[in-house]
């Protein structure tokens, strides 16, 4: 018993180590190599952390990095929730996802920075024009694989919801939203990721507030060091975002992974 | 005929509603002129050499990114995935530098190459790569375990082994790999333009709105959507030829 729970523990630790070796390393190897940087645009990575500690641990996460955040939540619900609802229609109805599809994919492949003038056009440069540029380019991902989740549900299961009558609000809960679930989460994954990457292009676009703008202003007046803790913040800020949807993953689709395991060990 | 009739009809639908919602006044005809008004502003704009200058600009730094972004892929995938023992080692700093935006580049790009093009390859080349490396990495653990074990019955080299299996097994996976990087080098190709200020068609959209030239915005706007368009139909037509002969893509011709 004691043995199997050392062995364990020293499982665990080897893990851990396998793990962080390399990351660990490269910090490691960064900082030597940058300690004695006379370089202007590569300072030592000790003062950019020393930066990072005053800026972004301090008064800054409240003016910007919470900002940003709150205009990606905002951003990325709308986009989540009407991708949804325009998605299933269009899944269930042949007819009217062959009318739309060809816009939708029209749409799809405009790059959606490109619209950003355009919304700054309808709606200056404040809060609103933000929110809307994260919609039209986080949308796509979850309409697109809304509409394939829906229409890719199972043969059997569809018949059997028809020979026992179960129609209008309950098949839509229990058989139709269920079946697309998967590849609805994978749609809104990558959504979210494009979002991320809007929140920084809006904000540096119309440089006001925000974690974008705090990073393009140090940029523009040379402050070379408060500029790269801006860029770690960014990194460490879609990381963090990326760990929280796989955590909400796991335990919305938490019946879907225990059923594929399942039919891969039969 | 009803069903292409069927397939078209969402276009119509719209073009008559941006033709007729601004002639009507439901839409303010400033900030949505008439279809028929952008088709012709892109008609005259097609007659200019700016345009074009703009056009090619916007495609050689797409292309370049995603040449850079493929090859670095690729090779990354292949000796991660194939020097036993690597995978498990990189793991982690993959996926703690893959979702890093690949626009908190474009402040440290800047300083390096300022607003030439190559500054617009750099945050190509980032955000293209994961997508061809983890499309390696998935196709490399695919590898049909009776393929791989009649190979090493075989005495197969490691190079015959590269080739003659693990390279046909990947190919599907670095198609789609290459297909998703393509249509985000893009967007990035764009972002650069217009952030960064590096000559294309995204700066030619700020330069249009700032100087409120509304229908030249709207027409090279619906110019990216084309290139956007082009990029998508024309990696699933390559797509198509060079898996002739794979399963995925002879199965999906036969239903």
């Amino acid at each position: 018993m004691r043995d199997t729970m050392v062995r364990s523990a020293g499982k665990i630790l080897h893990r851990l180590a396998v793990e962080l070796a390399l990351p660990l390393g490269l910090f490691g190897l960064l900082l030597a190599v940058s300690a004695n940087s006379t370089n202007f645009y590569f300072p030592p990575l000790a003062r950019v952390l020393d930066r990072f500690d005053a800026l972004w641990l301090g008064p800054r996460f409240a003016t910007d990095v919470l900002p940003s955040l709150g205009r990606l939540i905002a951003g990325y619900t709308i986009a989540c929730l009407t991708g949804i609802v325009i998605g299933v229609p269009l899944g269930m109805f042949r007819p009217l996802r062959r009318a739309a599809e060809p816009v939708l994919e029209f749409f799809r492949a405009i790059p959606p920075p490109a619209l950003i003038p355009v919304l700054v056009m309808l709606a200056g440069f404040g809060d609103t024009m933000k929110v809307a540029v994260i919609v039209t380019g986080a949308i796509w991902p979850i309409l697109l694989n809304t509409v394939e989740g829906v229409k890719g549900a199972d043969m059997v299961l569809d018949e059997t919801c028809r020979t026992y009558q179960i129609k209008g609000m309950s098949r839509l809960w229990n058989f139709v939203l269920p079946s697309a679930s998967p590849q609805v989460v994978v749609g809104m994954r990558v959504g979210l990721s494009i979002g991320i990457i809007l929140m920084v292009i809006s904000e540096m676009f119309a440089a006001t507030t925000g974690l974008g703008a705090a990073i393009i202003v140090f940029q523009r007046s040379f402050e070379i060091p408060e500029m790269w803790s801006g860029v770690l913040m960014l990194g460490l800020f879609g990381f963090a975002l990326s760990v929280v949807f796989r955590l909400f993953e796991r335990r919305a689709l938490r019946w879907y992974y225990g059923m594929r395991d399942l039919e891969r060990r039969s | 005929m009803a069903r292409r009739l069927n397939s078209i009809s969402g276009f119509l639908l719209l073009a008559i509603l941006w033709e007729v919602a601004p002639r009507l006044g439901l839409a303010d005809p400033k900030f949505f002129p008439p279809l028929s008004t952008l088709l012709v502003e892109l008609f005259n704009l097609a007659a200019t050499q700016e345009f074009w200058g703009y056009l090619l600009s916007t495609a050689r730094t797409w292309a370049t990114g995603l040449l850079v972004a493929t090859a670095a892929g690729v090779i990354a995938g292949l000796a991660i995935g194939l020097v036993p023992g690597a995978r498990t080692y990189t793991h982690s700093t993959i996926e703690f530098l893959r979702p890093i935006p690949s626009v908190a580049l474009i402040p440290g790009v800047i300083l390096i190459f300022g607003s030439r093009y190559q500054s617009g390859v750099v945050l190509i080349t980032y955000a293209a790569f994961w997508q061809v490396l983890l499309q390696m990495l998935y196709g490399l653990t695919d590898i049909d375990a009776v393929a791989r074990d009649t190979a090493r019955s075989f005495r197969f080299s490691k190079a015959g082994f590269v080739v003659h299996v693990a390279w046909p097994t990947l190919l599907p996976f670095l198609f789609t790999g290459i297909r998703l990087a393509a249509s985000i080098a893009l967007v990035l190709a764009v972002t650069a333009e217009m952030v960064i200020g590096t000559y294309g068609i995204g700066r030619g959209i700020v330069v249009a709105q700032t100087s409120n030239a509304i229908p030249a915005m709207y027409a090279l706007v619906i110019v990216t959507g084309l290139m956007g368009v082009g990029i998508n139909v024309a990696a699933r037509a390559i797509e198509q030829r060079v898996l002739r002969w794979h399963p995925s893509v002879r199965n999906a011709a036969a239903i």
